[in-house]
């Protein structure tokens, strides 16, 4: 094998840090019309093909249900569980390490890494080390961390943050992918094809041959975990693309970050999720690549093989008696894929790896939202929904994320400092309406005065560009309103007993 | 059967006339509406903003209102929804803050008996034929709330349906969001405005006439995009195509 140089070492990577509060950042990406285009059309085709491959089973929802009951199990019993697992693990060779929080399993990443000499690792696609900034960290550390996941791929190599779970890379379309390609792939070993096309097809072994280099060459690889068995000690990763698989079996070491609450208790229970994830996160009946292995396997595969449990901050999720059902997710994509926020505004204005609804309930929490008051952008998160449910009707664990938002708007509220800052309008409007609304004469009066102000505002029944600062403005941009009814519902009931005393007005009306 | 009318505070100060033609189409029907004047807000503004503290005098509120009614029914998915599975959560939050102990027990008492309007007509007086007479291509918007909170399916379709003269259509991705959101459309206006004129090039692109729908709060959401891009589609509540008997598109 020819030694390719390697050109591209330990340069400053892009974060989510400094990412703006939602609207925001929200508007930015609004702005961009190439961004409103791929992710409508990507996310327009998964939908659909989710219905389609969930439609199929008509236990569906008995596999919902039952997908739910074991994770809630799960956080039941997790300090059990995760001793079984560390014990089964240990028994089969493996070596199992805890971590606090993402600098300590940085750190074990890191160590290991050293004792072995490698200066660079390969990267099983994993949401829990993007969570820890794993790949910064190494970088720090003199370590090259190299994605094969091919999304994960464009994205590292476009110097770019991903903005999907399951797609990363979902914001781009494939003439930017290949301009990324041509770009990049010299500077980060074997160069793309010259004449490079747009195709799928050529696209992909262009990936195919600039990562295989590395594959064969890695000694070290890290990877998360979809699933860990407590019973048996049994690690899963599922895929569809085998870079996974080359990960897995060719190096000599291999590290595993499994998230806490990634633990199911009994290997029967794999039954479950393996129908709910494939069909849920890319609408297909199975997944191309299953690995599971079970500690080392004396001439097969890895010959030594760390585990590193990450807490950083699920035990205070864990703490939450209604913010907890969160810790279900199995990080299907489903919810983001049905998202219309999501939708307009793609995954990098969450300014978190945890995008979409599953990342406006995910992240905050993980950030410590339920211990005290957060920053402005974590703060903002779950306010970044409409609240229509699509993502509760196709979460697979049946995770009630509009529930959780408006409990976790109710804790951004009451976190006292924040309040103050940023709402002081917002909490004068609610005052306001606390009152007029805490009594029907009350309310009477206040319609009386908003058909007055409607009358004059409104001659034609409706606002039209009214210029207003604060919350009105925000209305008026771009939408007219009604103006208040000269006589409001009640008045007109007082007025003639419910039309009784009126029999024109018991006829129809015009809106 | 005692019903209730709960008009909601959006169509009392905003568009009464929804409140007016619930009342002429169950007279029509045959029933007396009593419309409780104690009646305030289900506080579903406060809930979704997280003011839970505030809510708590407003669930107070409505179930002191409706006690002793056979049936309340409203023309508003989104609070019948806020009523139904949220005040349970607020009685909740009242019982843990010392503010109100009693709310837990009067809500699961009335809080079952309240429904949608098209529930209250296809489950609770068994009719899908309300002998309304509409001559107009009516384009129906399901609304989120009525659609994954209260689980209304078919049931304003129906009703629609069996309005004479009235041409039914469906809005492609009708069963996606129009981007309102309560206070999410002023938050977040950038993008609820963006969401919101996807839905209204959708509504365009099937020639309705009218476009309808259970809430009030969304249609005046895609009725200000709709006047403000110039669009000839008029919205009207679902209640008042089913009071109309003249047959002309309001």
């Amino acid at each position: 094998m020819t030694e390719v140089p390697r050109t591209r070492v330990h340069e400053p990577l892009p974060t989510f840090v400094g990412t703006p509060p939602f609207p925001e950042a929200a508007r930015a990406a609004l702005a961009d019309d190439q961004l409103r285009t791929n992710l409508r059309r990507a996310t327009t085709t998964i939908r659909t093909k989710r219905a389609a491959a969930v439609a199929e089973r008509d236990d569906w929802e008995a596999l919902r249900l039952a997908g739910a009951a074991i994770k809630d199990e799960v956080l039941r019993d997790l300090p059990a569980l995760l001793i079984r697992l560390e014990e089964q693990v240990t028994a089969a060779g493996g070596t199992v390490h805890w971590a606090g929080d993402a600098a300590q399993a940085n750190a074990i990443v890191a160590e290991i890494a050293k004792a072995h000499g490698a200066s660079e690792v390969v990267k099983v696609k994993s949401m829990t080390t993007q969570e820890m900034e794993l790949n910064e960290a190494l970088a720090k550390e003199g370590i090259d961390a190299w994605e094969t996941d091919l999304a994960e791929l464009i994205v590292q190599l476009g110097h770019d943050l991903p903005s999907h779970i399951l797609v990363p890379a979902i914001h781009r379309n494939r003439s930017e992918i290949r301009d990324i390609f041509r770009r990049e792939m010299a500077g980060a070993g074997r160069p793309a094809p010259a004449d490079l096309t747009d195709e799928p097809r050529a696209l992909a072994e262009a990936a195919r041959l600039h990562l295989r280099e590395k594959f064969l060459r890695a000694r070290v690889a890290v990877s998360g975990a979809n699933f860990a068995v407590a019973e048996t000690g049994t690690v899963m990763v599922v895929e569809s693309e085998g870079n996974g698989r080359m990960c897995l079996t060719l190096p000599d070491v291999l590290i595993t970050v499994l998230g806490i609450e990634k633990l199911v208790p009994t290997w029967q229970d794999l039954e479950v999720f393996l129908q709910l994830l494939p069909r849920s996160s890319t609408a297909e009946r199975m997944n191309p690549y299953t690995s599971m292995w079970t500690g080392v396997t004396p001439g097969d595969g890895p010959q030594e093989f760390h585990l590193i449990l990450l807490d950083n901050g699920r035990t205070d999720v864990l703490s939450d008696r209604v913010g907890r059902q969160a810790l279900r997710c199995i990080r299907c994509s489903a919810c983001l894929n049905v998202c219309p926020v999501y939708e307009r505004t793609g995954g990098v204005a969450y300014g978190s790896p945890y995008p979409g609804p599953i990342g406006a309930i995910l992240t905050p929490q993980l950030r410590g939202i339920a211990r005290g008051p957060v920053d402005d952008q974590t703060a903002s998160l779950p306010f970044a929904s409409s609240l229509c449910g699509a993502c509760f009707e196709v979460c697979p664990v049946r995770i009630d994320i509009p529930e959780v938002l408006v409990h976790l708007r109710a804790q951004v509220i009451s976190q006292k400092g924040w309040r103050a800052r940023a709402l002081s309008q917002e909490a004068a409007l609610m005052a306001t309406l606390g009152w007029a609304l805490g009594g029907s004469r009350r309310l009477g009066i206040a319609e009386r005065l908003a058909g007055l102000a409607g009358r004059i505002v409104g001659r034609s029944g409706r606002i039209g560009r009214l210029r207003a600062p604060g919350l009105a403005g925000a209305w008026f941009r771009a939408r007219d309103l009604r103006a208040p009814a000269r006589e409001s519902f009640r008045r007109w009931w007082r007025r003639t007993g419910g039309g009784e005393h009126d029999a024109a007005d018991a006829a129809d009306h015009d809106t | 059967m005692r019903i209730a009318l709960f008009v909601t505070c959006f169509n009392d100060l905003l568009f009464p006339d929804v409140g007016r033609a619930v009342v002429t189409l169950l007279r029509r029907l045959g029933h007396t509406v009593e419309f409780p004047e104690a009646q305030t807000c289900c506080g579903q503004i406060h809930f979704n903003s997280g003011y839970r503290d505030e809510c708590v005098p407003l669930a107070r509120g409505f179930v002191d209102a409706f006690a002793g009614f056979d049936a309340v029914v409203s023309p508003s998915g989104s609070c019948v929804g806020m009523v139904r599975h949220h005040h349970a959560t607020v009685a909740e939050h009242a019982r843990t803050k010392g503010m109100d102990d009693r709310l837990s027990a009067d809500v699961a008492a009335t809080a079952p008996r309240v429904y949608e309007l098209s529930e209250f007509l296809v489950d609770v007086l068994g009719v899908t034929d309300v002998g309304a007479r509409f001559h107009a291509t009516v384009a129906f918007h399901p609304t989120c709330h009525s659609l994954r909170l209260l689980g209304v399916g078919d049931r304003p379709r129906r009703l629609l349906e069996a309005v004479k003269g009235l041409h039914l259509i469906d809005i492609p991705g009708a069963d996606e969001c129009c981007g309102f959101g309560g206070t999410f459309a002023i938050k977040n206006s950038d993008t609820s405005v963006a969401i919101g004129l996807d839905k209204v090039t959708a509504i365009a692109s099937t020639g309705a006439d009218v476009l309808t729908a259970g809430d009030t709060s969304c249609l005046m959401h895609i009725g200000g995009l709709l006047t403000r891009t110039g669009s000839g589609v008029r919205v009207m509540h679902l209640a008042q195509i089913l009071a109309s008997t003249d047959g002309v598109g309001g």
